[in-house]
């Protein structure tokens, strides 16, 4: 009998040790789907990048790749282009899509404007690739609407003459076009913390609007904004689909290029210089991944 | 309880798999003929065997072959017209380059490509995914444009050109294009690091400014100034952008320019094509099997089609050069009005070797994007 009841009970401490590891474990179990996804989305792709940038075609550990992708003038170009337009397309984003979302952050909150503004951007957010060359071309390109306009009654003006649209200049504004609304979205809620309760105790304490934009608004904002522009820029960083559709002579941004490196059929392809150029992008996009992780961590602290 | 239920369904599922599995081997085991490894329509006893066993497999993938290029549409058309089997096309716009990657990646698969299309570079970098297979009209090819060993067959070619908007004026030379009523008219068919028909435009070139096939310098500065003149256009010329007025100078080979010309005289205009004297560029495309065809029958009966006297007139009737032009003159099957309809040139064409071609990749890739790309 006693024997029976020490058994039953240390089956139960069995079970029970069984169900703590189940209940600590099991929130795994939920997140496993996402994390097979992940591996094999994410992490498998990356290595097969990082690995094939150190490999020769035939698979053996190879520098020479890596090594003519850094002295090559051709493609160094292309690269200092790439981070030319990320920047300037972070930089024309962030400022007026802060401006903006300042503008729409001071109006009535749940008004028809905020709301017209918000449903906007998250559409022309998302607006890249295909469709927005196509929305570009039919109103720049060389048979556009402005273009033709331009061309019957100003022939000497910028808008008559689109070859801009097909270089740097036309990707840095066609990229502005959904850079801003993305700033839009991300920067609206920061600008909706800045409590008015701050405002009234700068003014209270006999503060003006420009100490206490300088002294409150801009030092609390800043964090925040350096890690919009920081998305901004890795945003454009690896925008592809809006460059192919857009430029179709030579390669002057890295995506580009990499996709050469990949259907070429003159026999210049080449998939290790591919994995080359492209563990150049991931380096690039991890160091403003660092910087922004470390900037979420200032703004965390008192967005709480 | 509910695991064991999921278990045993997975069970099952696989068990399933299995059996359509085993099945579709016990299938094609009991074929009489491994189509896989025939090399000519004699292993299955003649054309009739080899149609038979198409219509058993009953479908087959092609890729990258646009129905507007050199008539690929009529091919197409034909060949499911008289053998009834499906023809599943895949990304009608790749590469040459494009067709390799799809072979490799889906190798074993179903979707796998069945026959190539393929530029002569991309063509000898890959031949270990190609089966020999030697068609029916295989003797009278001649022996330059075929591999001894049967892995490819040239099967249809044709001139670089510049095809141009008779509005715009008569071009007699390559200068002319620098004048400034071209502002943001002339386009190149693909980047040429990329495209061979590109590559094949800046080859036409340098011949015409005084380079060469082995250095194309001079092509690629030709190019520069053009775009330096403000008349060179970053656009990917394509049926839409000339219909559309968008590119009216284009470099292309001549084959595409005579579709060009047929819809402008439909649209009551005119196109004129042009070969800069001294400088005529030529280059054949290639016809292959896939080693790994899905439909290996069917494979080798499009082969068959495409040399045969319907094809190759098919291709001839879309504006380029087929390689049996000469036996079919000589016996009479040649669509002639066809023949006469294609534009004359002066002397022979010359065609790049890998060599050259290797020579001129590596001067593009270093060159082109700081001539044409950045503004």
């Amino acid at each position: 009998m006693t024997d029976l009841v020490q058994e039953t009970k240390a089956g139960s401490a069995l079970r029970g040790a069984g169900l703590r590891a189940w209940r600590k474990y099991s929130a795994y179990v939920g997140v496993l789907p996402f994390m097979i996804l992940v591996s094999i989305f994410l992490l498998w792709p990356t290595f097969s990048v990082v690995s094939g940038a150190f490999q020769n075609a035939a698979g053996k550990f190879d520098l020479s790749t890596l090594k003519s992708v850094l002295s090559s003038p051709a493609h160094r170009a292309a690269f200092e282009h790439s981070i030319q337009i990320s920047a300037i397309t972070a930089i024309v984003g962030s400022v007026v899509g802060a401006l903006f979302a300042w503008a729409v952050s001071t109006g009535k909150s749940g008004g028809a404007v905020r709301r017209i503004c918000l449903s906007a951007s998250g559409v022309l957010a998302q607006f890249g690739g295909v469709m927005l060359t196509f929305a570009y071309l039919a109103t720049f390109g060389f048979n556009g609407l402005v273009t033709s306009f331009f061309l019957k009654h100003w022939s000497h003006s910028f808008f008559a003459h689109p070859t801009w649209l097909y270089g740097i200049t036309g990707l840095c504004i066609v990229y502005s076009f959904f850079q801003i609304p993305l700033m839009f979205l991300v920067f609206l809620p920061t600008v909706d913390n800045l409590k008015p309760q701050w405002r009234e105790a700068s003014d209270g304490l006999g503060g003006g609007t420009f100490e206490y934009w300088r002294r409150i608004g801009i030092p609390v904002l800043t964090p925040s904004f350096l890690g919009a522009f920081l998305l901004l820029f890795a945003n454009s960083f690896s925008a592809y689909a809006t460059a192919a559709s857009l430029v179709s002579q030579g390669s002057i941004i890295t995506p580009l290029e990499i996709s050469g490196a990949l259907s070429s059929e003159t026999g210049a392809n080449n998939p290790a210089l591919a994995k080359s150029l492209s563990l150049a992008m991931v380096v690039v996009v991890v160091i403003v991944l660092a910087l922004y992780t470390l900037l979420r961590r200032r703004v965390s602290r008192w967005e709480q | 309880m509910r695991l064991n239920k999921l278990t045993g369904s997975v069970a099952s599922l696989v068990l399933a798999l299995g059996v359509t599995g085993s099945a579709f081997t016990v299938t094609s085991a009991q074929g009489a003929v491994n189509a896989s490894a025939a090399t000519s329509a004699a292993d299955f006893g003649g054309i009739a065997g080899l149609t038979a066993a198409c219509k058993k497999e009953g479908a087959l993938n092609i890729i990258a072959d646009p129905h507007d290029w050199a008539n690929y549409g009529a091919i197409i058309t034909g060949f499911k017209a008289k053998y009834k089997v499906k023809i599943n096309e895949a990304n009608p716009n790749g590469s040459s380059q494009d067709e390799i990657n799809a072979a490799n990646q889906l190798k074993g698969t179903k979707r796998a490509p069945d026959v190539f299309d393929l530029g002569q570079a991309v063509l000898y970098a890959n031949t270990e995914i190609l089966a020999p297979y030697k068609v029916l009209a295989w003797p009278n090819i001649p022996a330059s444009f075929k591999a001894p060993n049967g892995l490819f067959t040239k099967d249809y070619g044709g001139i670089m050109a510049v095809g141009y908007d008779a509005s715009l004026g008569t071009i007699t030379s390559l200068g002319d294009l620098l004048g400034s009523q071209f502002a943001g008219k002339v386009a190149l068919n693909g980047d040429p690091t990329k495209a061979s028909a590109g590559m094949n435009g800046v080859l036409m070139a340098s011949l015409a400014n005084g380079g060469s096939l082995s250095d194309i310098s001079a092509g690629v500065a030709w190019f520069k100034k053009l775009a330096a003149a403000g008349n060179f256009i970053n656009v990917d010329p394509s049926p839409a952008t000339i219909a559309s007025g968008q590119t009216p100078v284009v470099f292309d080979w001549d084959y595409n320019q005579a579709a060009t010309v047929k819809a402008y005289a439909a649209a009551g205009k005119k196109w004129n094509v042009f070969f800069p004297t001294g400088a005529l560029v030529g280059a054949y495309y290639n016809q292959a099997v896939d080693l790994y065809a899905p439909h290996p029958a069917c494979a080798r009966l499009w082969m068959e089609y495409v040399f045969s006297p319907v094809g190759q007139n098919a291709w001839l009737v879309g504006g380029s050069r087929p390689i049996l032009t000469d036996y079919m003159v000589k016996t009479g099957t040649i669509n002639k009005a066809a023949l006469a309809a294609l534009p004359t040139v002066k002397g022979a064409a010359v065609i790049a070797t890998p060599n050259q071609t290797k020579a001129a990749n590596d001067y593009l890739a270093a060159n082109w994007a700081a001539a044409v790309g950045t503004r």
